[in-house]
Protein backbone atom coordinates (compact mmCIF):
# COMPACT_ATOMS: atom_id res chain seq x y z
CA UNK A 1 0.00 0.00 0.00
CA UNK A 2 1.30 3.42 -0.89
CA UNK A 3 1.15 6.43 1.39
CA UNK A 4 -1.44 8.05 -0.85
CA UNK A 5 -4.07 5.37 -0.42
CA UNK A 6 -6.92 6.56 1.78
CA UNK A 7 -9.13 3.49 1.71
CA UNK A 8 -8.02 -0.02 0.93
CA UNK A 9 -10.47 -2.89 1.11
CA UNK A 10 -9.19 -6.38 0.40
CA UNK A 11 -11.58 -9.24 -0.33
CA UNK A 12 -14.27 -7.86 1.97
CA UNK A 13 -17.52 -9.76 2.37
CA UNK A 14 -20.54 -9.09 4.51
CA UNK A 15 -23.28 -11.59 5.21
CA UNK A 16 -26.59 -10.75 6.90
CA UNK A 17 -28.06 -14.11 7.80
CA UNK A 18 -28.31 -15.98 4.51
CA UNK A 19 -28.01 -12.84 2.36
CA UNK A 20 -24.59 -11.93 1.01
CA UNK A 21 -24.70 -8.12 0.87
CA UNK A 22 -21.08 -7.59 -0.14
CA UNK A 23 -19.15 -10.29 -1.96
CA UNK A 24 -15.33 -10.29 -1.96
CA UNK A 25 -15.08 -6.59 -2.66
CA UNK A 26 -11.73 -5.00 -3.47
CA UNK A 27 -11.42 -1.25 -3.45
CA UNK A 28 -8.58 1.21 -3.45
CA UNK A 29 -9.28 4.90 -3.11
CA UNK A 30 -6.30 7.16 -3.71
CA UNK A 31 -5.82 10.41 -1.87
CA UNK A 32 -7.43 13.56 -3.28
CA UNK A 33 -9.85 11.96 -5.70
CA UNK A 34 -13.60 11.98 -5.82
CA UNK A 35 -14.55 8.31 -5.95
CA UNK A 36 -18.05 7.12 -6.83
CA UNK A 37 -19.71 3.85 -5.88
CA UNK A 38 -22.44 3.30 -8.42
CA UNK A 39 -25.07 0.68 -8.21
CA UNK A 40 -28.79 0.00 -8.10
CA UNK A 41 -30.68 0.00 -4.81
CA UNK A 42 -29.64 -3.03 -2.78
CA UNK A 43 -26.29 -3.39 -4.55
CA UNK A 44 -24.39 -3.16 -1.27
CA UNK A 45 -23.30 0.50 -1.48
CA UNK A 46 -24.47 1.60 1.94
CA UNK A 47 -23.16 -1.57 3.58
CA UNK A 48 -19.78 -0.90 1.98
CA UNK A 49 -19.75 2.67 3.33
CA UNK A 50 -20.76 1.48 6.80
CA UNK A 51 -17.89 -0.98 6.79
CA UNK A 52 -15.48 1.75 5.77
CA UNK A 53 -16.41 3.98 8.72
CA UNK A 54 -16.61 1.02 11.02
CA UNK A 55 -20.21 0.61 12.18
CA UNK A 56 -20.68 -2.58 10.21
CA UNK A 57 -18.07 -5.28 10.69
CA UNK A 58 -17.07 -7.29 7.64
CA UNK A 59 -17.77 -11.02 7.87
CA UNK A 60 -14.37 -11.53 6.26
CA UNK A 61 -11.62 -9.40 4.78
CA UNK A 62 -9.91 -6.30 6.04
CA UNK A 63 -10.37 -2.56 5.51
CA UNK A 64 -7.60 -0.04 6.04
CA UNK A 65 -8.53 3.63 6.27
CA UNK A 66 -5.66 6.14 6.48
CA UNK A 67 -3.49 3.03 6.73
CA UNK A 68 -5.21 1.89 9.94
CA UNK A 69 -7.40 -1.15 10.44
CA UNK A 70 -10.84 0.37 11.02
CA UNK A 71 -11.92 -2.60 13.15
CA UNK A 72 -9.13 -1.84 15.66
CA UNK A 73 -8.98 1.97 15.51
CA UNK A 74 -12.54 3.20 14.99
CA UNK A 75 -12.06 6.37 17.05
CA UNK A 76 -8.82 7.40 15.41
CA UNK A 77 -10.19 6.76 11.93
CA UNK A 78 -13.55 8.42 12.46
CA UNK A 79 -12.00 11.54 13.95
CA UNK A 80 -10.49 12.14 10.50
CA UNK A 81 -13.52 11.46 8.33
CA UNK A 82 -17.01 12.87 7.87
CA UNK A 83 -20.16 11.07 6.79
CA UNK A 84 -23.39 12.39 5.30
CA UNK A 85 -25.93 9.63 5.77
CA UNK A 86 -28.52 8.84 3.14
CA UNK A 87 -31.28 10.08 5.42
CA UNK A 88 -30.66 13.49 7.00
CA UNK A 89 -30.16 13.12 10.73
CA UNK A 90 -30.96 16.54 12.12
CA UNK A 91 -32.50 17.74 15.33
CA UNK A 92 -35.70 19.20 13.98
CA UNK A 93 -36.50 21.50 16.87
CA UNK A 94 -33.07 23.17 16.72
CA UNK A 95 -31.75 25.70 14.21
CA UNK A 96 -28.89 24.92 11.81
CA UNK A 97 -26.55 26.83 14.09
CA UNK A 98 -27.60 24.80 17.12
CA UNK A 99 -27.40 21.53 15.18
CA UNK A 100 -23.85 22.40 14.19
CA UNK A 101 -23.05 23.21 17.81
CA UNK A 102 -24.31 19.85 19.06
CA UNK A 103 -22.42 18.05 16.33
CA UNK A 104 -19.23 20.01 16.96
CA UNK A 105 -19.33 18.83 20.55
CA UNK A 106 -19.47 15.21 19.37
CA UNK A 107 -16.09 16.01 17.84
CA UNK A 108 -15.00 17.57 21.15
CA UNK A 109 -14.62 21.03 19.64
CA UNK A 110 -14.80 23.77 22.23
CA UNK A 111 -15.04 27.55 22.14
CA UNK A 112 -13.78 29.66 20.45
CA UNK A 113 -12.89 27.08 17.75
CA UNK A 114 -16.45 25.71 17.76
CA UNK A 115 -18.11 29.05 16.93
CA UNK A 116 -15.49 29.85 14.34
CA UNK A 117 -16.04 26.53 12.58
CA UNK A 118 -19.84 26.95 12.70
CA UNK A 119 -19.45 30.37 11.05
CA UNK A 120 -17.23 28.94 8.31
CA UNK A 121 -19.65 26.13 7.52
CA UNK A 122 -22.67 28.42 7.49
CA UNK A 123 -20.84 30.55 4.94
CA UNK A 124 -19.55 27.62 2.91
CA UNK A 125 -22.96 25.98 2.50
CA UNK A 126 -24.81 29.32 2.28
CA UNK A 127 -27.01 28.71 5.29
CA UNK A 128 -26.77 32.22 6.69
CA UNK A 129 -30.30 33.37 5.79
CA UNK A 130 -31.84 30.49 7.75
CA UNK A 131 -29.17 29.89 10.37
CA UNK A 132 -31.53 30.58 13.25
CA UNK A 133 -34.71 28.98 11.90
CA UNK A 134 -35.78 25.59 13.35
CA UNK A 135 -34.78 22.82 10.98
CA UNK A 136 -38.35 21.52 10.64
CA UNK A 137 -39.24 24.76 8.84
CA UNK A 138 -36.47 24.43 6.25
CA UNK A 139 -36.82 23.09 2.72
CA UNK A 140 -35.34 19.74 1.71
CA UNK A 141 -32.44 21.48 -0.01
CA UNK A 142 -31.52 23.49 3.08
CA UNK A 143 -31.76 20.40 5.27
CA UNK A 144 -29.44 18.49 2.95
CA UNK A 145 -26.92 21.32 2.94
CA UNK A 146 -27.01 21.35 6.72
CA UNK A 147 -26.49 17.58 6.81
CA UNK A 148 -23.41 18.02 4.65
CA UNK A 149 -22.20 20.91 6.80
CA UNK A 150 -22.41 18.62 9.85
CA UNK A 151 -20.18 16.06 8.20
CA UNK A 152 -17.57 18.74 7.51
CA UNK A 153 -17.38 19.86 11.13
CA UNK A 154 -14.06 18.17 11.85
CA UNK A 155 -12.38 19.22 8.55
CA UNK A 156 -12.41 15.61 7.35
CA UNK A 157 -9.63 14.25 5.16
CA UNK A 158 -12.15 11.74 3.81
CA UNK A 159 -15.74 12.81 3.15
CA UNK A 160 -18.29 10.03 2.68
CA UNK A 161 -21.56 11.04 1.02
CA UNK A 162 -24.34 8.45 0.78
CA UNK A 163 -26.58 9.53 -2.09
CA UNK A 164 -25.97 13.23 -1.51
CA UNK A 165 -28.50 14.63 -3.97
CA UNK A 166 -31.34 12.09 -4.06
CA UNK A 167 -34.66 13.90 -4.10
CA UNK A 168 -33.23 17.40 -4.56
CA UNK A 169 -34.17 19.90 -7.24
CA UNK A 170 -31.69 20.63 -10.05
CA UNK A 171 -30.54 23.99 -8.68
CA UNK A 172 -29.69 22.50 -5.30
CA UNK A 173 -27.91 19.58 -6.95
CA UNK A 174 -25.76 21.96 -8.97
CA UNK A 175 -24.93 23.98 -5.87
CA UNK A 176 -23.95 20.85 -3.94
CA UNK A 177 -21.82 19.55 -6.77
CA UNK A 178 -19.93 22.78 -6.83
CA UNK A 179 -19.28 22.50 -3.07
CA UNK A 180 -17.97 18.96 -3.53
CA UNK A 181 -15.63 20.25 -6.25
CA UNK A 182 -14.41 23.01 -3.93
CA UNK A 183 -13.63 20.43 -1.26
CA UNK A 184 -11.83 18.24 -3.73
CA UNK A 185 -9.78 21.21 -4.89
CA UNK A 186 -8.82 21.79 -1.27
CA UNK A 187 -7.52 18.22 -1.09
CA UNK A 188 -10.42 16.38 0.55
CA UNK A 189 -10.84 12.82 -0.66
CA UNK A 190 -14.49 12.16 -1.38
CA UNK A 191 -16.30 8.85 -1.53
CA UNK A 192 -19.89 9.04 -2.69
CA UNK A 193 -22.62 6.63 -3.65
CA UNK A 194 -25.20 7.51 -6.23
CA UNK A 195 -27.50 5.98 -8.73
CA UNK A 196 -27.45 9.13 -10.83
CA UNK A 197 -24.97 8.45 -13.57
CA UNK A 198 -24.79 12.11 -14.56
CA UNK A 199 -23.76 12.96 -11.03
CA UNK A 200 -21.02 10.34 -11.13
CA UNK A 201 -19.83 11.46 -14.54
CA UNK A 202 -19.65 15.11 -13.56
CA UNK A 203 -18.13 14.72 -10.13
CA UNK A 204 -16.10 11.57 -9.94
CA UNK A 205 -12.51 11.04 -11.00
CA UNK A 206 -12.98 7.34 -10.57
CA UNK A 207 -16.03 5.13 -10.20
CA UNK A 208 -16.66 1.54 -9.22
CA UNK A 209 -19.80 -0.06 -10.58
CA UNK A 210 -21.33 -2.41 -8.02
CA UNK A 211 -24.02 -5.00 -8.52
CA UNK A 212 -25.02 -7.84 -6.25
CA UNK A 213 -22.31 -6.86 -3.76
CA UNK A 214 -19.52 -7.25 -6.32
CA UNK A 215 -17.41 -4.67 -8.13
CA UNK A 216 -18.23 -5.17 -11.81
CA UNK A 217 -15.57 -2.74 -13.00
CA UNK A 218 -13.66 0.28 -11.82
CA UNK A 219 -11.92 3.21 -13.46
CA UNK A 220 -12.20 6.79 -14.68
CA UNK A 221 -15.59 7.41 -16.34
CA UNK A 222 -14.22 8.06 -19.90
CA UNK A 223 -11.95 5.05 -19.58
CA UNK A 224 -14.85 2.81 -18.55
CA UNK A 225 -17.02 4.06 -21.38
CA UNK A 226 -14.24 3.45 -23.92
CA UNK A 227 -13.56 0.02 -22.53
CA UNK A 228 -17.10 -1.32 -22.65
CA UNK A 229 -18.97 0.50 -25.39
CA UNK A 230 -18.55 2.40 -28.62
CA UNK A 231 -18.62 6.21 -28.35
CA UNK A 232 -21.90 6.94 -30.14
CA UNK A 233 -25.30 5.84 -28.97
CA UNK A 234 -28.42 5.62 -31.07
CA UNK A 235 -31.51 5.27 -28.97
CA UNK A 236 -35.07 4.76 -30.20
CA UNK A 237 -38.36 3.03 -29.51
CA UNK A 238 -38.65 -0.46 -30.90
CA UNK A 239 -40.88 -3.19 -29.48
CA UNK A 240 -39.14 -6.59 -29.14
CA UNK A 241 -41.43 -8.19 -31.75
CA UNK A 242 -40.61 -5.66 -34.48
CA UNK A 243 -36.89 -5.82 -33.83
CA UNK A 244 -36.01 -8.69 -36.25
CA UNK A 245 -37.84 -6.87 -39.00
CA UNK A 246 -36.21 -3.50 -38.34
CA UNK A 247 -32.68 -4.49 -37.39
CA UNK A 248 -32.32 -8.01 -38.80
CA UNK A 249 -31.50 -6.83 -42.31
CA UNK A 250 -28.36 -8.24 -43.89
CA UNK A 251 -25.53 -5.80 -44.42
CA UNK A 252 -26.46 -3.64 -41.41
CA UNK A 253 -23.49 -3.64 -39.04
CA UNK A 254 -24.58 -3.19 -35.46
CA UNK A 255 -22.56 -2.86 -32.31
CA UNK A 256 -23.64 -3.83 -28.81
CA UNK A 257 -27.39 -3.55 -28.24
CA UNK A 258 -29.17 -2.94 -24.93
CA UNK A 259 -32.85 -2.76 -24.19
CA UNK A 260 -34.88 -1.11 -21.43
CA UNK A 261 -38.55 -1.86 -22.02
CA UNK A 262 -39.48 -0.52 -25.44
CA UNK A 263 -36.31 1.50 -25.73
CA UNK A 264 -33.32 0.13 -27.61
CA UNK A 265 -29.78 1.52 -27.35
CA UNK A 266 -27.20 0.67 -29.98
CA UNK A 267 -23.53 1.58 -29.54
CA UNK A 268 -21.51 2.39 -32.63
CA UNK A 269 -18.26 3.95 -33.81
CA UNK A 270 -20.29 5.77 -36.45
CA UNK A 271 -24.01 6.17 -36.04
CA UNK A 272 -24.84 7.57 -39.49
CA UNK A 273 -25.62 4.32 -41.40
CA UNK A 274 -27.99 3.10 -38.69
CA UNK A 275 -29.81 6.43 -38.44
CA UNK A 276 -30.31 6.47 -42.19
CA UNK A 277 -31.50 2.87 -42.10
CA UNK A 278 -34.08 3.51 -39.39
CA UNK A 279 -35.36 6.67 -41.14
CA UNK A 280 -35.64 4.85 -44.46
CA UNK A 281 -37.50 2.01 -42.87
CA UNK A 282 -40.06 4.13 -41.06
CA UNK A 283 -40.03 7.57 -42.68
CA UNK A 284 -41.80 9.32 -39.78
CA UNK A 285 -40.08 10.15 -36.49
CA UNK A 286 -42.44 8.44 -34.04
CA UNK A 287 -39.56 6.38 -32.68
CA UNK A 288 -38.19 9.36 -30.74
CA UNK A 289 -34.76 8.63 -32.15
CA UNK A 290 -31.86 10.23 -30.33
CA UNK A 291 -28.17 10.24 -31.13
CA UNK A 292 -25.88 11.06 -28.23
CA UNK A 293 -22.44 10.36 -26.84
CA UNK A 294 -22.27 7.13 -24.84
CA UNK A 295 -22.29 7.81 -21.10
CA UNK A 296 -21.81 6.09 -17.80
CA UNK A 297 -25.47 5.16 -17.65
CA UNK A 298 -24.93 2.95 -20.69
CA UNK A 299 -21.89 1.32 -19.14
CA UNK A 300 -23.89 0.76 -16.02
CA UNK A 301 -26.65 -0.91 -18.00
CA UNK A 302 -24.15 -2.97 -19.94
CA UNK A 303 -22.49 -4.21 -16.76
CA UNK A 304 -25.43 -4.74 -14.46
CA UNK A 305 -28.04 -6.26 -16.72
CA UNK A 306 -31.44 -5.37 -18.11
CA UNK A 307 -29.59 -5.98 -21.31
CA UNK A 308 -30.05 -7.77 -24.56
CA UNK A 309 -26.87 -8.95 -26.14
CA UNK A 310 -26.56 -7.49 -29.62
CA UNK A 311 -23.82 -7.52 -32.20
CA UNK A 312 -21.89 -10.63 -33.00
CA UNK B 1 -13.30 -0.15 23.83
CA UNK B 2 -13.84 1.76 27.02
CA UNK B 3 -15.88 4.85 27.71
CA UNK B 4 -14.43 8.19 26.71
CA UNK B 5 -15.78 10.64 29.28
CA UNK B 6 -15.63 13.73 26.99
CA UNK B 7 -17.57 11.89 24.29
CA UNK B 8 -20.12 10.61 26.80
CA UNK B 9 -20.54 14.17 28.05
CA UNK B 10 -21.19 15.41 24.52
CA UNK B 11 -24.08 12.91 24.32
CA UNK B 12 -25.30 14.15 27.69
CA UNK B 13 -25.07 17.75 26.48
CA UNK B 14 -27.15 17.00 23.42
CA UNK B 15 -29.99 15.88 25.65
CA UNK B 16 -29.43 18.71 28.08
CA UNK B 17 -29.60 21.32 25.33
CA UNK B 18 -32.89 19.85 24.12
CA UNK B 19 -34.25 19.79 27.66
CA UNK B 20 -33.20 23.37 28.33
CA UNK B 21 -35.56 24.56 25.62
CA UNK B 22 -38.59 23.01 27.24
CA UNK B 23 -37.68 22.72 30.91
CA UNK B 24 -40.21 25.29 32.05
CA UNK B 25 -43.02 23.11 30.75
CA UNK B 26 -41.35 19.85 31.66
CA UNK B 27 -40.66 20.77 35.22
CA UNK B 28 -44.19 21.87 36.16
CA UNK B 29 -45.64 18.33 36.21
CA UNK B 30 -42.73 17.38 38.47
CA UNK B 31 -44.18 19.73 41.05
CA UNK B 32 -47.83 18.89 40.54
CA UNK B 33 -47.52 15.14 40.72
CA UNK B 34 -46.27 14.95 44.33
CA UNK B 35 -48.72 17.59 45.44
CA UNK B 36 -51.60 15.52 44.05
CA UNK B 37 -50.35 12.32 45.68
CA UNK B 38 -49.79 14.00 48.98
CA UNK B 39 -53.20 15.61 48.96
CA UNK B 40 -55.11 12.53 47.84
CA UNK B 41 -53.32 9.66 49.55
CA UNK B 42 -51.33 11.41 52.25
CA UNK B 43 -53.90 13.91 53.48
CA UNK B 44 -57.12 12.32 52.15
CA UNK B 45 -56.62 8.62 52.84
CA UNK B 46 -54.22 9.46 55.66
CA UNK B 47 -57.06 11.09 57.62
CA UNK B 48 -58.47 7.60 58.27
CA UNK B 49 -55.13 6.18 59.37
CA UNK B 50 -53.93 7.15 62.81
CA UNK B 51 -50.42 5.91 62.29
CA UNK B 52 -48.31 3.62 60.12
CA UNK B 53 -45.10 2.02 61.34
CA UNK B 54 -45.01 4.54 64.14
CA UNK B 55 -45.49 7.78 62.18
CA UNK B 56 -48.28 9.76 60.58
CA UNK B 57 -49.34 8.36 57.21
CA UNK B 58 -48.01 11.41 55.33
CA UNK B 59 -44.64 11.02 57.02
CA UNK B 60 -44.65 7.32 56.06
CA UNK B 61 -45.43 8.13 52.45
CA UNK B 62 -43.11 11.11 51.95
CA UNK B 63 -39.65 9.46 51.65
CA UNK B 64 -40.99 6.67 49.44
CA UNK B 65 -42.48 9.16 47.02
CA UNK B 66 -39.04 10.77 46.57
CA UNK B 67 -37.81 7.41 45.26
CA UNK B 68 -40.87 7.00 43.05
CA UNK B 69 -40.12 10.42 41.55
CA UNK B 70 -36.53 9.36 40.84
CA UNK B 71 -37.79 6.12 39.28
CA UNK B 72 -40.24 7.98 37.05
CA UNK B 73 -37.70 10.60 35.99
CA UNK B 74 -35.17 8.02 34.87
CA UNK B 75 -37.72 5.64 33.38
CA UNK B 76 -39.37 8.11 31.08
CA UNK B 77 -36.01 9.13 29.70
CA UNK B 78 -34.72 5.63 28.97
CA UNK B 79 -37.97 4.33 27.53
CA UNK B 80 -39.83 6.68 25.20
CA UNK B 81 -37.09 9.24 24.75
CA UNK B 82 -34.34 6.73 24.01
CA UNK B 83 -36.59 4.81 21.67
CA UNK B 84 -37.39 8.00 19.75
CA UNK B 85 -33.72 8.93 19.48
CA UNK B 86 -32.87 5.40 18.40
CA UNK B 87 -35.54 4.70 15.80
CA UNK B 88 -37.13 7.97 14.71
CA UNK B 89 -34.47 10.65 15.12
CA UNK B 90 -31.60 8.23 14.30
CA UNK B 91 -29.47 10.33 16.61
CA UNK B 92 -27.15 7.44 17.41
CA UNK B 93 -26.46 6.77 13.74
CA UNK B 94 -25.24 10.35 13.46
CA UNK B 95 -23.11 10.05 16.60
CA UNK B 96 -21.46 6.92 15.25
CA UNK B 97 -20.15 8.84 12.25
CA UNK B 98 -17.94 10.76 14.70
CA UNK B 99 -15.39 9.31 17.08
CA UNK B 100 -18.18 8.53 19.55
CA UNK B 101 -18.44 4.80 20.29
CA UNK B 102 -21.50 2.82 21.43
CA UNK B 103 -20.12 2.69 24.99
CA UNK B 104 -20.00 6.51 25.09
CA UNK B 105 -23.61 6.70 23.93
CA UNK B 106 -24.69 4.30 26.68
CA UNK B 107 -22.74 6.22 29.31
CA UNK B 108 -24.08 9.58 28.14
CA UNK B 109 -27.67 8.36 28.09
CA UNK B 110 -27.44 6.73 31.51
CA UNK B 111 -25.87 9.88 32.92
CA UNK B 112 -28.66 11.96 31.43
CA UNK B 113 -31.35 9.64 32.83
CA UNK B 114 -29.71 9.95 36.25
CA UNK B 115 -29.75 13.72 35.81
CA UNK B 116 -33.46 13.64 35.05
CA UNK B 117 -34.09 11.46 38.11
CA UNK B 118 -32.25 14.05 40.20
CA UNK B 119 -34.38 16.86 38.79
CA UNK B 120 -37.59 14.92 39.56
CA UNK B 121 -36.40 13.79 42.96
CA UNK B 122 -35.22 17.26 43.97
CA UNK B 123 -38.51 18.88 42.89
CA UNK B 124 -40.37 16.34 44.98
CA UNK B 125 -38.11 16.99 47.93
CA UNK B 126 -38.78 20.74 47.73
CA UNK B 127 -42.53 20.12 47.75
CA UNK B 128 -42.15 17.86 50.79
CA UNK B 129 -40.23 20.64 52.53
CA UNK B 130 -43.11 23.03 51.88
CA UNK B 131 -45.50 20.48 53.41
CA UNK B 132 -43.22 20.22 56.43
CA UNK B 133 -42.62 16.51 55.79
CA UNK B 134 -38.83 16.55 55.75
CA UNK B 135 -37.45 16.14 59.26
CA UNK B 136 -34.12 17.98 59.16
CA UNK B 137 -31.27 17.27 59.12
CA UNK B 138 -31.84 13.51 58.61
CA UNK B 139 -34.06 13.87 55.56
CA UNK B 140 -31.14 15.45 53.71
CA UNK B 141 -29.43 12.06 53.82
CA UNK B 142 -32.03 10.85 51.35
CA UNK B 143 -30.83 13.28 48.67
CA UNK B 144 -27.67 11.34 47.70
CA UNK B 145 -29.86 8.25 47.24
CA UNK B 146 -31.75 9.82 44.37
CA UNK B 147 -29.04 9.33 41.71
CA UNK B 148 -28.56 5.70 42.79
CA UNK B 149 -32.26 5.01 42.48
CA UNK B 150 -32.16 6.79 39.10
CA UNK B 151 -29.19 4.69 37.98
CA UNK B 152 -30.98 1.44 38.81
CA UNK B 153 -34.09 2.35 36.83
CA UNK B 154 -32.04 3.81 33.99
CA UNK B 155 -30.22 0.48 33.70
CA UNK B 156 -33.41 -1.59 33.83
CA UNK B 157 -35.21 0.60 31.30
CA UNK B 158 -32.34 0.86 28.87
CA UNK B 159 -31.97 -2.91 28.63
CA UNK B 160 -35.70 -3.17 27.97
CA UNK B 161 -35.67 -0.39 25.35
CA UNK B 162 -32.76 -1.89 23.44
CA UNK B 163 -34.36 -5.31 23.33
CA UNK B 164 -37.80 -4.40 22.02
CA UNK B 165 -38.80 -3.78 18.43
CA UNK B 166 -41.89 -1.61 18.75
CA UNK B 167 -42.80 1.40 20.86
CA UNK B 168 -46.14 -0.21 21.84
CA UNK B 169 -44.38 -2.57 24.24
CA UNK B 170 -43.62 0.31 26.59
CA UNK B 171 -47.21 0.22 27.82
CA UNK B 172 -46.42 -3.25 29.21
CA UNK B 173 -43.32 -1.87 30.88
CA UNK B 174 -45.40 0.77 32.59
CA UNK B 175 -48.55 -1.16 33.47
CA UNK B 176 -47.02 -4.55 34.27
CA UNK B 177 -43.70 -3.47 35.75
CA UNK B 178 -43.47 0.11 37.02
CA UNK B 179 -47.05 0.42 38.30
CA UNK B 180 -46.94 -2.82 40.34
CA UNK B 181 -43.59 -1.74 41.73
CA UNK B 182 -45.11 1.58 42.73
CA UNK B 183 -48.02 -0.20 44.47
CA UNK B 184 -46.13 -3.02 46.21
CA UNK B 185 -42.70 -1.72 47.23
CA UNK B 186 -43.30 -0.42 50.76
CA UNK B 187 -44.51 2.88 49.34
CA UNK B 188 -48.10 2.77 50.62
CA UNK B 189 -47.87 0.09 53.33
CA UNK B 190 -45.07 -1.91 54.96
CA UNK B 191 -44.75 -5.24 53.17
CA UNK B 192 -43.30 -6.98 56.18
CA UNK B 193 -46.54 -6.44 58.13
CA UNK B 194 -48.66 -7.88 55.29
CA UNK B 195 -46.55 -10.70 53.84
CA UNK B 196 -45.22 -13.75 55.57
CA UNK B 197 -42.60 -16.44 55.12
CA UNK B 198 -41.17 -17.02 51.66
CA UNK B 199 -43.16 -14.13 50.12
CA UNK B 200 -41.06 -11.69 52.10
CA UNK B 201 -37.99 -13.16 50.45
CA UNK B 202 -39.55 -12.92 47.03
CA UNK B 203 -40.38 -9.27 47.67
CA UNK B 204 -36.68 -8.55 48.20
CA UNK B 205 -36.29 -8.90 44.43
CA UNK B 206 -38.41 -5.79 43.82
CA UNK B 207 -36.02 -3.04 42.75
CA UNK B 208 -38.01 -0.11 44.13
CA UNK B 209 -38.18 -1.66 47.60
CA UNK B 210 -34.50 -0.97 48.30
CA UNK B 211 -34.29 2.76 47.62
CA UNK B 212 -37.60 3.19 49.47
CA UNK B 213 -36.24 1.46 52.56
CA UNK B 214 -33.06 3.50 52.39
CA UNK B 215 -34.91 6.80 52.01
CA UNK B 216 -37.32 6.01 54.82
CA UNK B 217 -34.46 5.08 57.14
CA UNK B 218 -32.75 8.35 56.21
CA UNK B 219 -35.87 10.43 56.99
CA UNK B 220 -36.23 8.68 60.34
CA UNK B 221 -32.54 8.69 61.12
CA UNK B 222 -32.65 4.94 61.82
CA UNK B 223 -29.54 3.18 60.52
CA UNK B 224 -29.51 -0.62 60.37
CA UNK B 225 -27.49 -3.44 58.86
CA UNK B 226 -30.32 -4.23 56.47
CA UNK B 227 -29.49 -0.97 54.68
CA UNK B 228 -26.15 -2.39 53.57
CA UNK B 229 -28.04 -5.11 51.73
CA UNK B 230 -30.32 -2.45 50.17
CA UNK B 231 -27.42 -0.34 49.03
CA UNK B 232 -25.51 -3.39 47.80
CA UNK B 233 -28.55 -4.42 45.77
CA UNK B 234 -28.65 -0.99 44.09
CA UNK B 235 -25.00 -1.12 43.14
CA UNK B 236 -24.74 -4.75 42.09
CA UNK B 237 -27.96 -4.96 40.11
CA UNK B 238 -27.23 -1.63 38.35
CA UNK B 239 -23.74 -2.79 37.42
CA UNK B 240 -24.90 -6.15 36.09
CA UNK B 241 -27.63 -4.55 34.02
CA UNK B 242 -25.23 -1.97 32.62
CA UNK B 243 -22.94 -4.74 31.40
CA UNK B 244 -25.93 -6.31 29.73
CA UNK B 245 -26.93 -2.95 28.27
CA UNK B 246 -23.44 -2.54 26.89
CA UNK B 247 -23.78 -5.68 24.82
CA UNK B 248 -27.29 -4.73 23.79
CA UNK B 249 -26.27 -1.26 22.63
CA UNK B 250 -23.47 -2.69 20.49
CA UNK B 251 -25.77 -5.23 18.92
CA UNK B 252 -28.43 -2.64 18.25
CA UNK B 253 -26.19 0.09 16.82
CA UNK B 254 -23.51 -1.82 14.97
CA UNK B 255 -23.69 -4.97 12.93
Amino acid sequence: MTAETIVEAACVSKRFGSRLAVDRLDLRIPSGVCFGLLGPNGAGKTTTLRMIYGVTRPSSGEILVFGMDIARNPRAVRSRLGVTLQQNVLIEALSPEENLRVFGRYHLLSEPELSRRIGELIDFLELKSHAKVPVQKLSGGFQRRLAIALSLMNRPELLILDEPTTGLDPAVRLALWSRVRDLRAAGTTTLLTTHYMDEAQRLCDRVAIISGGKVMDEGAPPELIGKHLAPETVEFDCAPEEEPNLLGQPGLSLGRRLRVGKRVMIYLEDATPLIEHVRRHDRGDRRALVVRPTNLEDVFLALTGTSLEGGQ
Amino acid sequence: MSVSIPHALSVWRRNASMYRRTWKWNILPNFFEPVLYLLSIGVGVGAYITEMSGTSYSAFLAPALVCVAAMNGASFEVTYNIFVRLTFEKAYDAMLTTSIEPDDILAGEVLWAVTRSCIYGACFFIVLCLFGLTPLPFALLALPLIPFAGLLFAAIGIVFSLRIKGIDLFSFYYTLFLTPLFLFSDVFFPLKERLSGPWLWVAEALPLLHPVRLARAAFRGEPSLLLLWDFGYLLVVSTLLLFWARRAVRQRLTN
